[in-house]
């Protein structure tokens, strides 16, 4: 019988309108590799905030038993002392500074204050070895590929003598050679006794090394099962999104016409590894009244594929045609884009979709100032005039079209986005990620303006990393993994089960 | 923000004085912390700053420094920095002296051709920092050596002038009073000279400032925009109706309108159109205030900053030619370290070094409050050790006043 070495119970972490954590409850036993595995957005890396002390005790419910003692970590730095650390899906790396300076950044072996450095490489040669690198400690980290920085972070965390290590999607960036020999290392950690978490969406792999899975869905610990009970890949699945459907969705009748828009054979290649393709030969329709859905995980390239039909706006490189009725069109920079019919709502609204400091009205205006000028002179009283149309339209909560954007809540933030691109014109929309970071009832709201502007006979393109809300709101929805699109079907025929099928498969 | 004591149907209703007067203390505090200076130093001087010649002089001190400010507003509102301007306007001063005194080439095309090259300078620099990424504070670092050492060259180490009289008018001419009745101003306000046009301006001009607030107040009305309280705004159009009567009277009893500030005066009114009226200036605000943001929606940011930094030549160039106007001669050293007055007056104006926020009369404003500070300084022999002290000192000052100001509210 394995002792525990951790023990998290009924954890309720609120945030303001969101309940993001709701009774989850998570059972390490001393020496196992343990799965979390859950959707985006189902609280596994707010779980983890809680464990390692970003949200300290007293901001949540619920209590953290750690070896054997109730544990209430103020910060990171308490956690890591003992003996907790997290290594992040963005690496934490410094690059301009070398594999040893990264192993000893803010633990350096130091004698008042002056770096004991024959000691601080040896200790590192000794590091590099139990992850199985070979560079010298004095190797830049930029000079490392991906893969060897993880490995060098997972020995920066050994350095500090860790006892619990935490991998929060640690092979998302990694090829799949990287991916097995940190897999092995992992096993091999294990065999010497070390404890860890591995936070995953790719289940063959999470079933390769997992000795107990916890399923987290919505806030709530949902299942954990271990590897006598038998892990499959079948039952994670069924556990992740196995939601009850509730009426969450405004209701619809799609009307359905003609094709607007097609992009055919759309290839992109990364702008700065111009090696590095993340579109593939992606094509996919949409019609007049038609709400078409991409699905995929964080990292598939969905916001990629979006912004750089948007007028080039991602990448280098880019192969593909664009149609709008049937004639092929140039989107070869944003403004050609927005003539064609397009317009982009960004997934980032703060840094890329509003000026936050600038007033409603200015922000609403701002891809379409001809439409308010005479000539060159712009007209204040149009704009107003048009600002005041779409706080009524969408229902902007403010006390004037004057106020900043600044000072609005997400939801309303969002809808002037939205006002932005509806002054714009546009025959389709694409729309990524239209209610991340909303409460509830304003994406409420934000489902039935989507579907006034498909009833308006506009198409639109929705991405999204919650399956429920494609689920509910598309009428038709491709599946995207790795760059290329790997399923298309009616909204009819998908389910969350064979949407995560075509992606955990891939 | 107080959105419970604004209602909900759009038509603001009027805070309380205090809180308005919080908003917008950095537009008050400014044009107060102006008329604070002036009195002051009227008083230490004796009344000495205030003097018809003296007002004349502080206007020509600082018209080129007011004439790029006006342009290094544009490129600070756009997010980037311009430190050649010091050199620029030296060199283009440089480069009418060799055309006009060593080549004898007419005065028209020397003007053309030195604009000209302000602008071709501007687009020089602004094609590294707009299309090449490069940071302007880097590329403009480099062009305030490389035209520094470029007046040097042209101008063989020596200082050359003096130029021809029709040169000099540029700075020091007056518009001549093309109105009747100033024999009989002369006798009523008992001055030796008195030019009707300047005067006649200055009551146009304090109309005109009148009529436009008017308006101004009346369409904010109309459309539910929050405006500022009423007794606000007849006490601060009254203090600058009133100052630019007394000013372009003191003018009048002197020579009359300097063509310096006909050209500033023109400019400024110009470029506070082009910045707050038009789709040019709003799209430069959004530049500055989001660049990504702006270019997704489908503003040409590239292009904007490009034409930025030729507009910053261009000006720096109107700087260079009234400059060597006014001192006659061009020397080697003419602009040394001026482009930081120019960007004081424009941080000091309200400008955010982090771009999307300032405005022109701001900077001018900014602009003249540095001019006044040197000007009343020099008059009261304070030594220039001294004047630069404060100086920097003012700037910080002014530049945490704002920071602190942000973080309040």
């Amino acid at each position: 019988m394995q002792d525990t070495l951790l023990e998290m119970r009924s954890i309720i972490k609120t945030f303001p309108g969101v309940k993001a954590l709701d009774d989850v409850s998570l059972k390490v036993k001393s020496g196992e590799i343990h799965a979390i595995c859950g959707e985006n957005g189902a609280g596994k890396s707010t779980l983890m905030k809680v464990l390692s002390g970003v949200y300290p005790a007293g901001s949540y419910d619920g209590e953290i038993h750690y070896d054997g003692a109730l544990a209430e970590f103020r910060d990171i730095a308490d956690s890591e002392a003992q003996g907790i650390i997290i290594i992040h899906q963005e690496l934490a790396l410094v690059p301009l500074l070398s594999i040893a300076e990264n192993l000893f950044l803010g633990n350096e072996n130091a004698r008042g204050g002056v770096i004991d450095w024959r000691e601080t490489n040896q200790k590192t040669e000794e590091l590099l070895r139990k992850v199985g690198l070979r560079d010298a400690p004095t190797t830049l980290v930029e000079k490392l590929g991906v893969g060897k920085q993880q490995l060098v972070e997972i020995a920066k965390a050994l350095a500090k003598d860790v006892r619990l290590l935490i991998l929060d999607e640690p092979t998302s960036a990694l090829s799949e050679s990287d991916s097995q020999a940190l897999l092995d290392l992992m096993l091999e950690l294990k065999a010497q006794g070390m404890t860890q978490i591995i936070i995953s969406h790719k289940l063959n792999e999470v079933r390769r090394v997992a000795d107990t899975v916890t399923v987290i869905r919505d806030g709530h610990s949902v299942s954990s099962f271990s590897a006598s009970d038998g892990i499959t890949e079948d039952r994670i699945v069924r556990d992740m999104v196995g939601r009850s459907m509730e009426n969450r969705y405004p209701e619809r009748t799609p009307n359905i016409g003609e094709r607007i828009m097609r992009i055919s054979d759309w290839s992109v290649y990364h702008p700065e590894h111009a090696d590095r393709q993340v579109i593939r030969n992606v094509g996919f329709d949409v019609r007049a009244g038609e709400v078409v859905g991409i699905a995929g995980l964080m990292g598939a390239g969905r916001t990629e594929l979006a912004m750089s039909i948007f007028g080039q706006s991602w990448g280098q490189h880019i192969t593909g045609t664009v149609e709008m009725h049937g004639q092929p069109v140039d989107v070869s920079d944003v403004n050609r884009a927005i003539k064609a019919g397009l317009a982009y709502v960004t997934e980032d609204r703060k840094s890329l979709g509003l000026i936050l400091d600038d007033t409603i009205t200015r922000n609403i205006t701002l891809a379409n100032l001809p439409e308010v000028a005479r000539g060159a002179v712009l007209n204040e009283h149009a704009e107003t005039r048009v600002a005041e149309k779409y706080r009524k339209d969408l229902g902007i909560r403010t006390p004037g079209v004057h106020q900043k954007v600044v000072n609005l809540s997400g939801g309303n933030q969002q809808k002037v986005v939205l006002s932005k691109w509806l002054f714009a014109g546009p025959e389709v929309l694409i729309l990524d990620e239209p209610t991340r970071g909303i409460d509830v009832g304003a994406k409420y709201e934000i489902y039935g303006l989507i579907n006034d502007l498909a009833a308006a006979g506009k198409g639109v393109v929705m991405i999204s990393s919650e399956l429920p809300e494609l689920l509910g709101m598309c009428d038709r929805i491709y599946v995207m993994n790795e760059g290329a699109f790997v399923g298309e079907m009616p909204a009819a025929e998908a389910s969350q089960e064979r949407i995560m099928s075509l992606i955990v498969n891939e | 923000m107080s959105v419970a004591e604004t209602s909900s149907d759009g038509a603001a209703q009027p805070k309380g004085i205090g809180a308005y007067l919080a908003a917008h203390l950095r537009e008050y505090g400014l044009l107060f912390a102006l008329i604070a200076v002036m009195a002051f130093f009227q008083i230490v001087t004796g009344g000495t700053l205030l003097k018809p010649i003296n007002l004349t002089n502080l206007l020509l001190q600082n018209s080129y420094i007011i004439i790029m400010a006006l342009g290094m507003l544009i490129v600070i509102v756009a997010g980037h920095i311009d430190l050649s301007v010091g050199s620029v306007m030296g060199f283009i001063g440089a480069l009418a002296a060799v055309m006009v005194v060593n080549l004898d080439m007419p005065i028209w095309l020397t003007m053309i051709a030195c604009v000209a090259m302000g602008a071709l300078i501007g687009a020089a620099q602004g094609y590294w920092v707009a299309y090449w990424g490069i940071p302007s504070f880097i590329v403009t670092l480099a062009g305030m050596l490389v035209f520094r050492g470029l007046s040097l060259w042209l101008l063989e180490g020596q200082s050359v002038g003096p130029f021809p009289r029709e040169f000099q008018v540029i700075a020091t001419g007056f518009v001549p009073d093309i109105l009747p009745g100033g024999d009989a101003m002369k006798g009523i306000v008992g001055t030796r000279n008195f030019n009707v046009l300047a005067f006649g301006t200055g009551l146009i001009a304090a109309a005109w400032v009148i009529w436009s607030g008017m308006r101004k107040r009346a369409r904010n009305k109309a459309y539910g925009i929050e405006d500022e309280p009423k007794a606000f705004f007849v006490v601060r159009t009254a203090i600058i109706s009133l100052a630019l009567i007394f000013i372009l009277y003191k003018l009048a009893t002197f020579r009359g309108l300097p063509n310096v500030l006909l050209t500033m005066g023109v400019l400024t009114i110009v470029y506070a159109f082009i910045t707050e009226r038009t789709v040019l200036g709003r799209r430069i605000y959004a530049l500055g205030g989001n660049q990504k943001a702006a270019k997704l929606s489908g503003i040409k940011t590239e292009r904007l900053t490009f034409l930025a930094f030729v507009n910053m030549g261009m000006l720096a160039a109107v700087a260079g030619l009234v400059f060597a106007a006014r001192l006659n001669t061009a020397t080697p050293k003419a602009g040394f370290a001026l482009e930081l007055d120019v960007i004081a007056a424009v941080f000091i104006g309200g400008a955010s070094m982090s771009g999307g926020v300032g405005k022109i009369v701001g900077a001018v404003v900014g602009a003249f409050l540095m001019g006044v500070l040197n000007n009343g300084m020099s008059i009261m022999g304070i030594g220039i050790d001294y004047q630069q002290m404060i100086k920097g000192l003012v700037l910080l000052a002014a530049v945490i006043f704002d920071v602190y100001n942000k973080q309040k509210g």
